[in-house]
């Protein structure tokens, strides 16, 4: 690791451990805004740093920001980082501004469609998207659809339209928002808008699971070094070495396939490095999650102890931008389409 | 605690005209017949075949150029071994003696060992089995009981190895024996030495594995005589001779590639619109090929950057022969099929022959609880 990635992982460290200990999470989870934490991250350019330097960004290179992301993850923050670094390279992919504050996208989940209508004007967008993380709490969201067959990007404001607000099963927001009519601030042509947010959403996902599985592993090898039965730390079953050793294994494949993403996306969101990444890294997040809540006992299964922080949340990922089962048929469709011969050129491409 | 990072790794220039030239091998030898991809493993034996790779320079690849290797990187050897398995090329004949036998020569081996037997394990000409099993001494390699006794000139052995796979066609073995008594370090005493099986003293007795064939065998030393310049290393150092030999042995892509073969079939079997459920099994094996691929391309870049990765082979072991067993599992359901015994190219004979080697993937090698007590002690548990 290099040495300008070595300082960047420090400072995000210490934004997340000074910024986001567990009454931040709580008051997050019972519906704050979490604003000095966001204000630490925008001071340093973190909910910036998907963007080129030309569009207000802060000159980081894509996997320096995904690795800030992987971190916050780690660390459970509960902020829309993940959205703002994805609304922004949406935008900024289309060449258009970027607005300051936090930022979501829609349609997030997948298989909603929004319309987009032209009128005099200028362009507007219609319809209902559910589940738009963070939808509630962000002054304007990122939307995409196809106007006259073409892939279009457009920023709208969300007042006025949020109907109402779910959770995920780590507590964050999951908005549903109306349009009616709505005007986009503004908006530009970008090939493949839909599909290009379903996949990098689906990166930052695979990216955070990766993250925080990484806490998962280090809180259990702490907890099973630490908790005392049948006279001795349970880490010294081989039962217990056993499981923990399956986990380093999940958490050691999504964290190469993340990796691997992240590599072939750096100017634009590579699917087929996308699919492999959120298929593993979501299967990794509920094998992982499993044995952490086994190693950790009842304890793990409080509030009290932190390990839900990670697990809610990785359960949540999973199935947020296509759960496994999505990927695994997008890349099972085409590998069966172009046949047997074809595949071994294609995952020696990667 | 061990950190388990799995670096990307930039691969060398001539890589990709490397991998299109055994491609192109295995093309020429398939079209003419020669072999039948379906059919074959990294243990099928084809002494013409492997007479062929080593006249390709695909053997010894980065051994030292006085040795008839190619001082060429492990990220080519890499290549040059996934391309293999991935197209169905029987390279079981020097499969061994080119990924841990002749590198321990290389390390440890007699100048005369070197000179005499390196040369035509490049040229594809010289096989090698492995000699660390015993009766009572299998996932306890420190058991070993076959003793080497000094005797004028080099040693005399005596004992017996099992599982010993290809001894009946091989040309040498490594063998591990003790060389003193067992003392308070039970790794300590130990001896690893080159064991020319054409030599007297020494027997070869098949044992039929699940499937019926004929891999395995036992081999019983009686008084065999090994020169003092077969053995490698030092008196006393076949422990950790033989450790590093397992390193060898378990970081490469032979530990998911044991079933490309069937699954490339079974892709075929269900044909270009997969309903559902096929789809994504289809998509999640390739899901997983392509994630262990990275990491064992990390690990090629570990070797060549003189590194010892052996817990991170271990874990990538560990996972991937687990997705080798998962395969047939899987296959079964979606093509419903009456597995067949039988060593044909029919669907069903595939998936006999694939349920039947499945439990040999999680055991050769070490067996996955081998693994994963390994992997736990690099996570500071042990």
């Amino acid at each position: 690791m290099n040495e300008m990635r070595n300082d960047l992982l420090h400072t995000v460290d210490r934004i997340f451990e000074e910024q986001c200990e567990r009454p931040v999470r709580e008051a997050a989870e019972a519906g704050d805004w979490p604003a000095a934490l966001w204000q630490a991250l925008e001071a340093v350019g973190l909910t910036r740093a998907t963007l080129p330097e030309a569009a207000g960004g802060s000159g980081m290179e894509f996997g320096d920001a995904m690795l800030a992301l992987r971190r916050s993850a780690y660390h459970a923050a509960p902020v829309p980082l993940a959205e703002t670094m994805l609304a922004g390279r949406m935008l900024a992919a289309a060449g258009l501004a970027v607005p300051s504050g936090a930022l979501s996208v829609a349609p997030a989940r997948t298989g909603d469609q929004l319309s987009l209508v032209q009128h005099g004007s200028g362009t507007s967008v219609q319809g209902a998207a559910q589940r738009v993380p963070w939808g509630n709490l962000c002054a304007h969201v990122v939307v995409v659809g196809n106007l006259d067959g073409r892939g279009m990007v457009g920023l709208v404001s969300t007042s006025g339209s949020v109907r109402s607000v779910e959770k995920n099963l780590a507590g964050e927001p999951r908005a549903q928002l109306a349009f009616d009519r709505s005007p986009l601030l503004a908006c530009a042509a970008l090939e493949n808008a839909p599909a290009r947010l379903e996949a990098e959403g689906a990166l930052y996902r695979s990216v955070q699971m990766a993250g925080a599985l990484e806490r998962t592993l280090e809180l259990s090898l702490q907890y099973a070094n630490e908790r005392v039965q049948f006279g001795r730390p349970i880490a010294k079953f081989q039962a217990i070495q056993h499981m923990l050793a399956q986990l380093a294994g999940q958490v050691a494949a999504a964290g190469a396939a993340a990796d691997a993403a992240i590599e072939a996306s750096a100017v634009a969101p590579d699917e087929f490095a996308i699919a492999v990444a959120k298929s593993r890294a979501g299967e990794a997040a509920g094998k992982g999650a499993e044995i952490a809540h086994q190693v950790h006992g009842a304890m793990g299964y409080t509030r009290e102890h932190s390990l839900h922080y990670l697990t809610r949340r990785l359960w949540s990922w999973r199935d947020e931008f296509g759960n496994e089962t999505y990927w695994q048929s997008r890349i099972g469709r085409v590998v069966a389409a172009q046949g047997a011969d074809a595949l071994w050129p294609m995952l020696t491409r990667l | 605690m061990h950190e388990f990072r799995f670096d990307p790794v930039q691969m060398p220039a001539g890589t990709e005209a490397l991998r299109g030239s055994v491609r192109a091998l295995i093309a020429k030898e398939v079209a003419r017949g020669a072999i039948t991809p379906s059919r074959n493993s990294w243990s099928t034996f084809d002494p013409e075949f492997s007479r062929k790779c080593g006249a390709h320079g695909y053997i010894g690849m980065r051994w030292p150029k006085q040795y008839g290797g190619q001082e060429r990187s492990a990220l080519e050897r890499y290549v040059v071994t996934e391309e293999m398995l991935a197209g169905g090329a029987p390279v079981g004949a020097h499969w061994i003696a080119d990924r841990q036998s002749g590198q321990q020569i290389l390390r440890y081996g007699s100048e005369r060992a070197k000179k005499s037997i390196l040369p035509k394990i490049v040229a594809g000409t010289c096989y090698f089995s492995i000699g660390m099993s015993e009766p009572d001494s299998g996932s306890d390699l420190a058991a070993v009981r076959t003793r080497a006794t000094k005797v004028d000139g080099g040693w005399n052995i005596s004992g017996t190895k099992v599982w010993t796979s290809s001894a009946h066609r091989t040309h040498y073995l490594i063998a591990l024996a003790r060389t003193a008594p067992k003392a308070e370090d039970r790794h300590a005493g130990m001896t690893q030495f080159i064991v020319d099986l054409s030599q007297p003293g020494v027997s070869v007795r098949p044992i039929h594995n699940l499937y019926g064939g004929h891999d395995f065998n036992e081999v019983v030393f009686d008084g065999h005589f090994v020169a003092d310049d077969m053995v490698m290393g030092e008196p006393g150092m076949g422990w950790k001779l033989v450790t590093s030999e397992l390193a060898f042995e378990r970081s490469g892509p032979d530990r998911f590639l044991s079933t490309y073969q069937f699954l490339l079939e079974s892709i075929r079997a269900i044909g270009p619109e997969p309903d559902a459920r096929s789809a994504s099994e289809i998509g999640r094996f390739v899901a997983h090929l392509a994630t262990l691929r990275r990491m064992s391309t990390s690990i090629a870049g570990m070797l060549e950057r003189g590194a010892q990765p052996v817990v991170e082979a271990a874990l990538v072991k560990d996972i991937g022969t687990a997705l080798e067993r998962e395969m047939p599992e899987t296959f079964r359901h979606l093509l419903p099929t009456e597995p067949t015994l039988g060593a044909g190219t029919s669907y069903a004979e595939l998936l006999g022959m694939t349920i039947l080697s499945a439990p040999g993937f999680t055991l050769r090698g070490g067996t996955r609880e081998i693994l994963r007590g390994m992997i736990a002690r690099g996570l500071g548990l042990r």
